[in-house]
Order: structure tokens, then C-alpha cells, then sequence
């Protein structure tokens, strides 16, 4: 049985339909990666899972409950964090500050605190009376990235962390991922670039126009099945 | 010696002005609403002082301690039914919507009231003074200005060393994000109207221990409140008590020089700091 599950996920912006019809799961423990060209459609599931976008009840299921139309701080109340697109960090507050609204609400016990998180991303505490915003991209990536696991979540969503950071940070970010996995949380990355994602997945969705085209375990898709669910296969 | 003797009494007088404006700085720094009821609900808060004062044979301060609770829940009330509604990306439904409240209030005060003007009976302390050297200052007015810096020394630490104001200050930047830490924006707004009310309460026993108000006060004092935000920087608590004490000072300075000039010396005062720095003296570093 799935923790996170997706059923039929259709989401519109106003007449736009950005998602049509996406069944997507993750199981206990495990990492996917959701990989697809800008404007497939990732945000707006990441968004649609975690409640900024509500749908139809039935579309999202989690832990055996409903979620698809719960408002987003119910739903990471329940287990599910986010690191968004951009980071998002408040800009008037500190490191530490931001670090510390992860648990504004779900005060979970468990391998995650400010402590575990300084562990694991040393520079953080640093630089943890600085305001969030004069950190360099890659250390506004990891306080984003320790801001979501100081819930303990059951599900971490992260949205396009590699999104405007050079290679070298990208893979320094990346080195996060095994401890964050043996921790214990269930873990969906969105990418548009493959390469860092592919590494760390269990499995992988390819998503095209709002549509699953292509998923699998990434040592069975060949490349030239990836790169047709990427870009279509007349591309 | 009369000049520092007038200036004084600005200082203090410019206490009573802040405390009327950290209610209003506060609900838009966390919201950014400008609320046009904000002089007419400390005159309810006045007239609510007032009641109790009679009805429950209480003092000033007792009665105003009575009214705290109360005027949380107001304002956590009009917060919730009314004006968590109308926020959004568009500034002028909740601009209407305060406007409306406060012609219901003055309307609603008169009726209940009269226009006839009122006191709270602040006995003894009316005319209660100290004297320091060859200048006497006034009870009163010392404990506008020492609740004044209280306040503001309160709100300072709620807002930088309390997760609710941890809480205040990430909705402020960013509602959505905020919710995805678990945050509930329509909660966290009414908690946030509910304390601004706390100060209202505390700007109203003041205002209504040292002067006369009737139900059409409220407008007036919104300015001087919307001068002292503005001056201070929007958003900044420090700034607004700055803001309160500069309105303040050139009032009593310009009444000095010509008693008619009293209220045009602040407002020159106002636009002069505006001159020099438009953004006011303590601007945020992020809108
Ligand atoms: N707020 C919005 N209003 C209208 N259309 C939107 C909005 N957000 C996204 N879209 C559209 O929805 C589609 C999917 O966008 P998005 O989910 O952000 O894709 P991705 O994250 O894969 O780049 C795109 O065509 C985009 O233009
Ligand atoms: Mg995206």
C-alpha cells in the first residue's frame, strides 16, 4: 500500500488545464524523482499535493486518508513538507528562524532538530543569525531543504532544488539526500535536470503537457525512452 | 527653560500619539491593512472604559484592565467575520470596508451615547504633577508616555523573541509559505487584530482621562495615528514612537510660537520628515 498516492489528478489555472489525469505513488521509504521539461506540470502537482492548490478529495490519498482538497497547513500537520520552487525563505527572519518555522505547528519528535539539521549542513549554523536572503543560493537551498525536515515528515517534497545553482553546489546539495533517506522519510524530487535526480531515485515519472508519459526504475528506461517522454517523440 | 518645558510636554504628548499608532502599525505590518475604523475603535474602546467605570464602579485603570479581554475579542472578531474576507492582492475592498465600519461606529456610538462629549473620571491624577527642577510635567501625560514605551517594548519582544511573532512576521512576507509551515493566515491575522485592540484599549484610557471625546473623535486622532506610521517607517514599532514624539513635539513647539498653529506645526512636520525621507525614518528592509 502507497503512503502517497495520486489518483486521476486533474488541476486548471482558471481555462487552462495544467494536469490531466496524473496516478502517481510513493511508497513507505521510498525516493522518486518526477522529471519533465518547464511547463510539464511538476509545480502544479507538488502544489496540488501539498494543499496551495486544492482539488477533488479523492485525488490525493494519504497515510488512508483524503487529502486532495485539505488546506495546506492541515496537510503538514499531517506528515507532508515541502521545500517549494525558489526556496521561498522569509526574508525577514534569520537562518535559525526559518529553520525554526518548520515546526511552527507539527512539533514531531524524531531524528530531525536544529541540531541534526546544523549536522548535516555545518554552514548553516554558521551563518544561522544572518537573514535567510543574504545566504548564497546553494545555502538558501539547504535552509530550505532543513526548514521542511524539522517536522519530521513523513513525505519531503522538494521542488527543483537544483534550479539556479552551479553544478558543484548542485552535487553538495545532493549529499544531503542518502542521510535524509536513512532517516526515515519518504522523498519526491522534482527536476528538470535528470542527471542528480535519476542518481538518488528509487523511481522515476517523466511528465510531458500535464501527463505521466513514461515511469519506471531509472536502470530499466533507456535513454532514448527518456528523452521521447521529455521532450515527445517527434522532438 | 519654556522651550524645554514646551519640548517635553511634546514628548510626552507625542506618547499619547504613538500609543494611538502602534495599534494601527502593527495590523499593517503584519497585513498590510490600513484600517480607517482604527480611530473610532479606540474611541469605542473609550466609551467602553467609560461604561464600566460606572457600571462596575471600577477606576480608570481597573475598568480599562476589564476592557482588555473584551476588545481582544472584538477585534479578533471583526478580524474573522469581516476583514479576513476582504484581504487580498486588491488594497481597496478592505479600505472600503474599514471606512464602512467606521461610519456604522460613529453612527452606532451616537446612538447609544449622544454626540454630547465625555470623560473618564481620572479623579485625583487629572491634575496630578510632578515637579522636576523649574518644570512640572504632569502625572498623566508621564504615564501616557512610560505605557507608550511599554507597549512598544512589549510588541518589540512579542514580534523578535516569540514563535507567534516568529509566526507574524513569515505571514507577513509570505502567506502561501507560511501555510505550507503549518500556518494558518486567517488565524494568525485575527490573533494579530485581537492584540492591536489590547493597545487600542491602552491609547483609549489615555485619550479619555486627558481629553474630552464624542463619538466623531476617531477621525482625528487616525491621523496623527496614520502621521506617526508614516514618519516612523511602515511596519517599524521603534519608528512609530518616534513618529508619535516628532508629531508631538511640533505641535507644542508650533503652539508656543502661535497657539493657532498647534495642529498645522505637526502636519508640517509630517511632510517635512517626508521631504527628507520618503520612506520614513526606520523604513523595513524587505516590501
Ligand atoms: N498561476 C498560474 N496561472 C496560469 N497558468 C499557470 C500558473 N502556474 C502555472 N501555469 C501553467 O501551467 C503549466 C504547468 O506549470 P508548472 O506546473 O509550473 O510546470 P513545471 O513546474 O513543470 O515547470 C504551464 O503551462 C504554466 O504556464
Ligand atoms: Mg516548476
Amino acid at each position: 500500500m502507497a503512503l502517497l498516492q495520486t489518483r486521476g489528478l486533474t488541476a486548471r489555472y482558471g481555462d487552462f488545464q495544467a494536469l490531466f489525469g496524473v496516478d502517481m505513488e510513493l511508497a513507505e521509504g521510498e525516493t522518486v524523482a518526477v522529471i519533465g521539461a518547464n511547463g510539464a506540470g511538476k509545480t502544479t502537482l507538488m502544489r496540488s499535493i501539498s494543499g496551495l492548490l486544492r482539488q477533488a478529495p479523492e485525488m490525493v490519498h494519504y497515510d488512508g486518508r483524503q487529502i486532495g482538497a485539505m488546506a495546506a497547513d492541515d496537510i503538514m500537520e499531517a506528515g507532508i513538507a515541502m521545500v517549494p520552487e525558489g526556496r521561498k525563505l522569509f526574508p525577514s527572519l534569520s537562518v535559525e528562524e526559518n529553520l525554526l518555522m518548520g515546526c511552527h505547528r507539527r512539533k514531531v519528535k524524531g531524528p530531525w532538530s536544529l541540531d541534526s539539521v546544523y549536522a548535516l549542513f555545518p554552514i548553516l549554523k554558521e551563518r544561522r543569525h544572518a537573514p535567510g536572503t543574504a545566504l548564497s543560493g546553494g545555502q538558501q537551498q539547504m535552509v530550505s531543504i532543513g526548514r521542511a525536515l524539522m517536522s519530521n515528515p513523513r513525505v519531503l517534497l522538494c521542488d527543483e532544488i537544483s534550479l539556479g545553482l552551479a553544478p558543484v553546489v548542485i552535487r553538495d546539495v545532493y549529499a544531503a539526500f542518502p542521510q535524509i533517506r536513512a532517516s526515515g522519510a519518504s522523498v519526491i524530487v522534482v527536476e528538470q535536470d535528470i542527471g542528480q535526480a535519476m542518481k538518488i531515485a528509487d523511481r522515476v515519472y517523466c511528465m510531458m503537457e500535464g501527463r505521466v508519459t513514461l515511469s519506471g526504475r531509472p536502470g530499466d528506461l533507456s535513454r532514448e525512452a527518456i528523452h521521447d517522454a521529455y521532450f515527445g517523440a517527434n522532438a | 527653560m519654556i522651550w524645554v518645558d514646551t519640548v517635553l510636554q511634546g514628548v510626552l504628548l507625542g506618547g499619547l500619539y504613538a500609543l494611538f499608532a502602534l495599534g494601527l502599525s502593527l495590523v499593517f505590518g503584519i497585513m498590510r491593512l490600513v484600517n480607517l475604523a482604527h480611530g473610532d475603535l479606540i474611541v469605542l474602546a473609550a466609551y467602553l472604559i467609560l461604561v464600566l467605570t460606572t457600571l462596575l464602579d471600577l477606576g480608570p485603570f481597573m475598568a480599562a484592565l476589564v476592557a482588555l479581554p473584551v476588545m481582544f475579542a472584538v477585534g479578533w472578531t471583526l478580524q474573522r467575520l469581516v476583514l479576513n474576507r476582504v484581504l487580498g492582492t486588491d488594497i481597496l475592498p478592505p479600505l472600503l470596508v474599514t471606512f464602512g465600519l467606521s461610519v456604522v461606529l460613529q453612527n452606532a456610538l451616537q446612538e447609544g451615547f449622544s454626540a454630547d462629549s465625555r470623560r473618564i473620571p481620572a479623579g485625583w491624577l487629572e491634575t496630578a504633577s510632578v515637579p522636576i527642577g523649574p518644570i512640572s510635567l504632569g502625572v498623566m501625560p508621564l504615564l501616557t508616555f512610560a505605557s507608550a514605551i511599554l507597549v512598544t517594548l512589549a510588541l518589540q519582544w512579542l514580534f523578535y523573541r516569540t514563535a507567534l511573532g516568529r509566526a507574524f512576521r513569515a505571514t507577513s512576507d509570505d502567506p502561501a509559505t507560511a501555510s505550507l509551515m503549518g500556518v494558518k493566515p486567517d488565524a494568525i491575522f485575527a490573533k494579530a487584530t485581537g492584540i492591536a485592540m489590547i493597545v487600542v484599549t491602552i491609547a483609549a484610557l489615555y485619550l479619555g482621562t486627558r481629553a474630552n471625546f464624542d463619538p466623531t473623535t476617531g477621525p482625528a486622532r487616525l491621523i496623527y495615528a496614520f502621521e506617526a506610521v508614516i514618519i516612523g517607517g511602515l511596519g517599524s514599532l521603534w519608528g512609530t514612537l518616534a513618529g508619535g514624539i516628532i508629531i508631538g513635539v511640533a505641535q507644542t513647539v508650533g503652539a508656543q510660537i502661535n497657539p493657532e498653529w498647534q495642529i498645522l506645526a505637526g502636519h508640517i512636520a509630517f511632510l517635512a520628515v517626508l521631504l527628507i525621507r520618503p520612506r520614513g525614518l526606520f523604513p523595513r528592509a524587505f516590501d
